[in-house]
């Protein structure tokens, strides 16, 4: 007798939970053909508001950690996506139709962008701060420091690698985030949770609802408790409205400039849109002024 | 003892102001097609001189005039060559710098002991710290040839009129941008004597532009379409406005808004350093200062003994003429900020805080404040929470060091913080913990273009001075695009 293949239930990634949208909504996740896939939570704008309180705890656990932990653990979430190489490669052929070795390839390179950023932890502040050579006598110094707590719009086309592309950044500089999925790849991104759930990630730090962007995300670009957006996945017309309402509480926003091309090197600029520069004076006293001639 | 001042004026006539300035468009000094404008000297309330504002054709002119230098001059010029002039505008300014000294006093009535030790060397140390990058720009960090982003629209306030150009312009040209640039309507006169600084520099026609007027002049230049670049220094409404009228533009931004800065005193201060940074980090420039320390957090147990202090020490402070040079705490901007400033008293008495002013006498003409401190304050009443931009500081006291941190990070703003403590330990975590662009340790207000300023959540985004400012003026979307 035929094994009868036990579908998974997909739900919404808050606070390292996986709870139902507490409006009890679902929608259809189909492949491109328009076959059914799964059903998947719509979440709602109080699904929202749960995502960013958890995001706002998982923050403080976070930015806490030191820097060699963080890249251990993005280090981590590499190791775990890699052991679930099979299973992405079919949920990425099946939602996009494509041929198994790009489905592979393209989770090779999400992995691969996991470990870019894992190296990147523990040198953001050698690279973007630095001591200031100030003309008084004080030692002055300027650091990096995460901004607080992201909204993520993710792009659709690139599943897996656009998803990791857009979280991993956000991540590494310290934040926290809640990622609203592509609505076409729920499952996927819901996979790729699961991931995170087992990788020594802190409860909060990245909460990932599916559902549809343009219900939640005028909820997220308003929500005082966000401290900046990355609208990579937020098409032209809902874009300008979203920024408008980041406008209120003067929300940094990153906007690529085009359709970007997750394939290649990424760059610092996803890293520098979610840093801020805290430079800091301390008076090194007379001393410093004396000090090169006595003796 | 009763100490005797002698009056010690610096000489008006030094800085030449004259009856009319015009804008600076393309090269030249053009009368503007607006209404005209007077600028007043707030130490006097007197009409120092007039002003020709633009319209909105002349924006379009000057507009396209840095376009064209953009193009066919700036923006193709070696960096090596871009410094060059940089550091001949320097050195210009330098050999001026009493006379811009002066005029930025008269305009703006802050005292002649500030500008002249302060704003002004700054100010030229700025354009020369920027010079030197024009030719290391593949140095930043930043990729191996970061590209400028073309024609900057730049609105500054009054506060540190020539301090926020030399800000706004040394960074974009350094960058290899040109710039249009837009003075407050109080504080117009230094900005125009740089422009003259900066003629006779020969720099080519068009790479800086200057234009006169007032609010709608600067709404108008942020969003017209031949602006890449819009960066604002001012209030966070007027911020928060520019941001949602450039939404979908892609049109890049630096925000430089409000403060309402924490200044905090922890039992082991060196009380008598921690008296005198206090001073400087409220009444320094009237208190007229985004990053300035307007809320006092002292611990309980010194708290009676310390306020007490801090009183005696105010009322030693010179409050009068701007121009004398003995003078420590000038003239407030205008009327209108003065009345605002007023308000902002009234409701402090009116949600119940006691009131504590200075008891020296103010001059008859002009706009003036006695240095004052509310004390019995509470962190729910408007002059705790919003910024008042003038001589006034509001204390509060607190037990713990995380209850320090709790209650300076209590704020929507998060540009500036002190911290006062001979324990290098707390400094340090201090610094690390407080959520704001900014951290004095034991001293407030300093300030070099090495060091890059800025801030945290609504206090805006964007840095200025050091290698992050200069990132507000080079492309540095690395991120390749499909399409």
């Amino acid at each position: 007798m035929n094994h009868l293949a036990v579908s998974k239930t997909y739900k919404l990634f808050i606070g390292g939970a996986f709870p139902r949208s507490e409006s009890g909504r679902t929608y259809q996740a189909h492949d491109t053909k328009g076959n059914f896939i799964a059903n998947a939570a719509l979440a709602s704008r109080k699904d929202l508001r749960d995502a960013v309180v958890a995001a706002r705890k998982g923050y403080s656990v976070w930015s806490k950690a030191t820097a060699y932990n963080r890249g251990q653990v993005i280090y981590r979430i590499a190791e775990m996506l890699e052991s679930r190489r099979t299973e992405f490669g079919k949920l990425i052929m099946i939602s996009t139709g494509g041929s198994t070795k790009d489905a592979n390839a393209e989770v090779d390179a999400a992995v691969d962008r996991l470990v870019h950023y894992a190296g990147w932890t523990d040198k953001l502040a050698a690279v973007m701060g630095g001591a200031n050579p100030v003309s008084s006598p004080y030692f002055s110094y300027s650091t990096p420091e995460p901004t607080g707590v992201v909204g993520i719009l993710t792009p659709s086309g690139s599943s897996l690698l656009g998803l990791v592309s857009v979280i991993t950044p956000v991540i590494t500089g310290g934040n926290a985030c809640v990622v609203i999925a592509s609505e076409q790849d729920p499952c996927v991104a819901i996979t790729f949770a699961e991931v995170v759930a087992t990788s020594d990630v802190p409860a909060g730090l990245i909460n990932i609802l599916t559902g549809r962007a343009s219900e939640l995300a005028p909820h997220l670009a308003a929500h005082a408790d966000v401290n900046a957006l990355d609208l990579t996945g937020a098409d032209l017309e809902l874009r300008a409205s979203l920024e408008q309402a980041a406008a209120e509480t003067v929300k940094r926003v990153y906007v690529p400039k085009g359709q970007p091309d997750f394939a290649a090197a990424p760059g610092t600029a996803r890293l520098r849109a979610f840093l801020e520069i805290k430079t800091v004076w301390h008076p090194t006293g007379a001393l410093s002024l004396s000090g090169g001639t006595s003796y | 003892m009763k100490w005797e001042y002698s009056p010690a004026p610096e000489s008006s006539a030094i800085a030449d102001i004259n009856d009319r300035y015009m804008p600076f468009i393309d090269g030249a000094f053009k009368e503007g097609s607006g209404e005209d404008r007077d600028t007043i000297n707030p130490g006097t309330g007197e009409k120092l001189s007039t002003i020709s504002t633009v319209n909105a054709g002349d924006i379009d002119r000057a507009v396209k005039a840095a376009r064209r230098a953009y193009e066919n001059v700036w923006s193709t010029m070696p960096g090596a060559e871009r410094g060059k002039y940089l550091f001949r505008i320097a050195r210009a300014i330098a050999e001026r710098s009493r006379e811009l000294a002066v005029v930025e006093t008269l305009d703006n009535g802050k005292p002649i002991k500030e500008t002249r030790d302060f704003d002004v060397p700054a100010v030229a140390q700025h354009f020369f710290y920027h010079a030197g990058w024009a030719d290391k720009l593949q140095h930043l960090g930043l990729g191996s040839a970061p590209q400028p982003l073309g024609v900057a629209g730049q609105v500054i306030p009054w506060n540190f009129p020539l301090l926020m150009a030399a800000w706004k312009i040394a960074p974009a040209l350094a960058a290899g941008n040109t710039v249009v640039i837009k003075p407050a309507e109080t504080t117009p006169l230094s900005i125009l004597v740089l422009a003259e600084i900066i003629a006779d520099a020969d720099l080519p026609p068009g790479v800086v532009n200057i234009i006169t007027g007032a609010g709608d002049v600067g709404s108008m230049l942020v969003n017209h379409p031949g602006i890449d670049k819009v960066a604002f220094t001012g209030s966070t409404a007027v911020g928060r406005r520019i941001q949602r009228e450039l939404a979908g533009t892609g049109r890049k931004i630096t925000l430089e808004l409000g403060g309402k800065g924490a200044n905090i005193i922890f039992e082991d201060a060196a009380q008598d350093q921690a008296v005198e940074g206090i001073i400087n980090g409220i009444f320094f420039n009237q208190g007229q200062v985004c990053c300035a320390g307007a809320r006092l957090l002292v611990q309980e147990s010194i708290a009676d003994e310390f306020i007490e202090r801090l009183k005696q020490r105010v009322e030693t402070l010179r409050v009068g003429d701007p121009m004398d040079k003995n003078t420590d705490v000038g003239a407030i901007n205008s009327k209108a900020q003065l009345d605002r400033i007023t308000a902002l008293i009234n409701a402090g008495i009116a949600e119940g805080a006691e009131l504590w002013s200075s008891s020296c006498l103010l001059p008859k003409n002009g706009y003036y404040l006695s240095p004052s401190i509310f004390t019995s304050a509470t962190p729910s009443m408007r002059i705790a929470r919003e910024e008042i931009f003038g001589p006034v500081l509001t204390t509060m006291t607190f037990r713990t060091p995380d209850e320090a941190v709790t209650k300076a990070n209590n704020s929507p703003y998060g540009l500036s913080a002190g911290v006062w403590t001979e324990k290098g330990s707390r400094a340090m975590g201090m610094a690390a913990s407080l959520r704001a662009g900014v951290i004095w340790d034991n001293t407030f207000n300093r300030f070099d273009p090495a060091a890059s300023f800025g801030g945290y959540k609504e206090s805006g985004f964007g840095r200025e001075g050091g290698p992050s400012g200069l990132a507000a003026y080079l492309d540095t979307d690395d991120e390749a695009v499909v399409r």
